[in-house]
């Protein structure tokens, strides 16, 4: 009984290295000074450091992410609100079909929401722009934002509200000063995920940006020629740890907020 | 008075839901339509022409490289589904029953973690792992143990359905590890008590009632795999198109968009065609949810 045990975790260690391989590989080819991706490894360098951090295009493309990212998670986040709210306070018919269809995003193949915006945008005769990008992600951003705050407002206590009304309150006040102080880990955390997801997001970026740059499709034109990917797997190396804070803080924020209100603090973000 | 209230309420939740309902209804639903639309069109130079035919579905239905490309995306998606699901099932049994409670939330981070990092870079490191010169093949061969670099795992349908098989990993452990975890732990006791082995316990109680959790992440898995775009291009070099790219070539690149969106409505009939038998044909152990 005990053997089956640690074989099993002998195997969950190894299936581990598979998930990291990739990322223990990144920071090992961003500091070879080697110009071709393989083993043997050369020598250290941070040349490909410096070489992304001069990089005039890859700022604009850096700078028009952040810019999508941060408005994709704040919008997405809000319309998550409203939505986590309606499910988990209020009955009315057809409610399961709707929140099913606002969370539809999540399992539809990417490349479908994309090309059928394109198609709309392109006939309507919308500019595309990084706005556009916006209005994709928010979209894609949405049924992720919706499943943590459900998390969150699930686990309020109605009563608390309750007892604000009682003490005179009103409907607006007693959400502000109750409920989203007490719901705040999870936008926290639904912010930040949303940014995370959004800054990543390649295949609506790549056919809704137009000729403007973002993070993930500048990536992928630089991806066709040699000389660059050292530089790439510079920026990666910096991306990987950025989201590995980002989400050191989300999973903080949510195990607080899990704690604050007596839940479990199992459970992962999807 | 009480069905007074209930209108209240239901009034209460319609107004709540609907700004986040009605940009999904705009942005999701209208394109959905529109493409829907589209592909009972016909195309003229330079724009759609508003002449209703089935032209285009009667050619995406005899076309033989749409066949061979939707056939391979269906069985590149399938394989991946389940190697994904058959690899990370013992990693969520393991974390959800031999892992100490107040670790678990520890193990889930780290396997989410990876998940959240540049798609496209753990795409292209995949390439350098597999690829003639990469990792495995350059070690292997300087280790003395192959002397020509393996060529199965090379810008091939291998290599798409192993990296695929990275790329999907926490959506099919988590779902299978939240139906092992609502598994009542007593129900295990008393299937040894009543003089089961540790195997027919498992394949008797702890499989059946594992099984919605495992239905989920055949899903979750197979439907945007399906529709994947990156890893045929980077990993396959382009030579390996799956129907996400064929319909990406159709709309943008030949400008015939009546095609691409029969194209993309055939796609996701057979996506939602192959998930409906896959829910009946398990319909016994969708039961036991309930």
């Amino acid at each position: 009984m005990k053997g089956q045990g640690r074989g099993l975790q002998a195997y969950a260690l190894l299936y581990l290295l598979f998930l990291y391989a990739p990322i223990i590989l990144l920071p090992l080819f961003a500091f070879n000074s080697g110009t071709i991706i393989a083993f043997p490894l050369q020598g250290f360098t941070t040349d490909w450091f410096s070489q992304m951090w001069a990089n005039a295009t890859l700022r604009t493309a850096l700078t028009n992410s952040l810019i999508i990212a941060v408005s994709a998670a704040i919008l997405a986040t809000c319309l998550g609100i409203f939505a986590a709210r309606a499910s988990t306070r209020f009955e009315f018919p057809g409610k399961g079909g709707m929140m099913g269809f606002i969370l539809l995003p999540m399992v539809l193949p990417e490349i479908i929401v994309a090309m059928s915006l394109l198609v709309v945008l392109l006939g309507a005769g919308v500019q595309l722009s990084i706005l556009t990008v916006i209005v994709g992600h928010v979209l894609i951003c949405m049924p992720y934002a919706i499943a943590i705050l459900t998390t969150a407002f699930s686990s309020l206590d109605k009563s608390l509200e309750e007892a604000a009304y009682d003490l005179g309150e009103t409907r607006w006040s007693a959400f502000r000063l109750v409920t989203l102080p007490l719901v705040m880990p999870g936008i926290i955390s639904s912010l930040l995920i949303s940014f995370t997801i959004s800054l990543d997001e390649f295949i609506i970026a790549f056919f809704l940006a137009g000729n403007q740059p973002t993070l993930p499709t500048y990536i992928f034109s630089q991806l066709r020629f040699p000389k660059q990917i050292p530089m790439i797997m510079a920026l990666g190396t910096v991306l990987v740890a950025l989201s590995i804070v980002l989400l050191a803080l989300g999973e903080y924020f949510r195990r607080r907020g899990n704690a604050r209100m007596g839940g479990n603090p199992t459970g992962g973000f999807l | 008075m009480a069905k007074g209230g209930l209108d209240a309420q239901a009034r209460q939740g319609y107004t709540l839901i609907a700004p986040p309902f009605l940009y999904a209804l705009l942005i999701l639903a209208a394109p959905l339509l529109t493409i829907l639309a589209y592909s009972f069109l016909t195309d003229g130079y330079l724009e759609v022409v508003r002449d209703f035919t089935w032209a285009n579905y009667a050619q995406v239905w005899t076309d033989p490289i749409v066949r061979t490309v939707m056939l391979r995306s269906l069985t590149v998606s399938a394989l991946v589904t389940l190697v994904t699901v058959l690899l990370a099932f013992p990693v969520a049994y393991y974390v959800s029953f031999m892992v100490r409670p107040e670790k678990k939330a520890t193990w889930l981070f780290l396997i989410t973690i990876p998940f959240w990092t540049s798609y496209l870079i753990r795409v292209f490191l995949w390439k350098v792992i597999l690829g003639y010169n990469g990792v495995i093949n350059s070690s292997l061969t300087g280790l003395g143990i192959i002397d020509e670099p393996l060529t199965f795992i090379l810008y091939n349908v291998n290599s798409i359905v192993i990296t695929l098989a990275h790329a999907y990993a926490p959506f099919a452990i988590l779902p299978i590890f939240v139906a092992l975890e609502k598994i009542d732990r007593s129900l295990l006791e008393a299937g040894r008590d009543l003089g089961e082995s540790r195997a027919m316990t498992f394949w008797r109680v702890t499989l059946p009632l594992a099984m919605p959790g495992v239905l989920a992440a055949v899903l979750i898995v197979f439907i945007p795999t399906i529709g994947d775009y990156v890893t045929p291009e980077l990993i396959g070099g382009g030579k390996i198109p799956m129907i996400a790219n064929l319909i990406q070539v159709q709309m943008l690149a030949l400008d015939n968009r009546p095609l691409g969106s029969a194209l993309a409505v055939t796609a996701m009939a057979i996506v939602a065609l192959v998930s409906i038998v896959f829910l009946l044909i398990n319909r016994r152990f969708l039961k036991v949810r309930s």
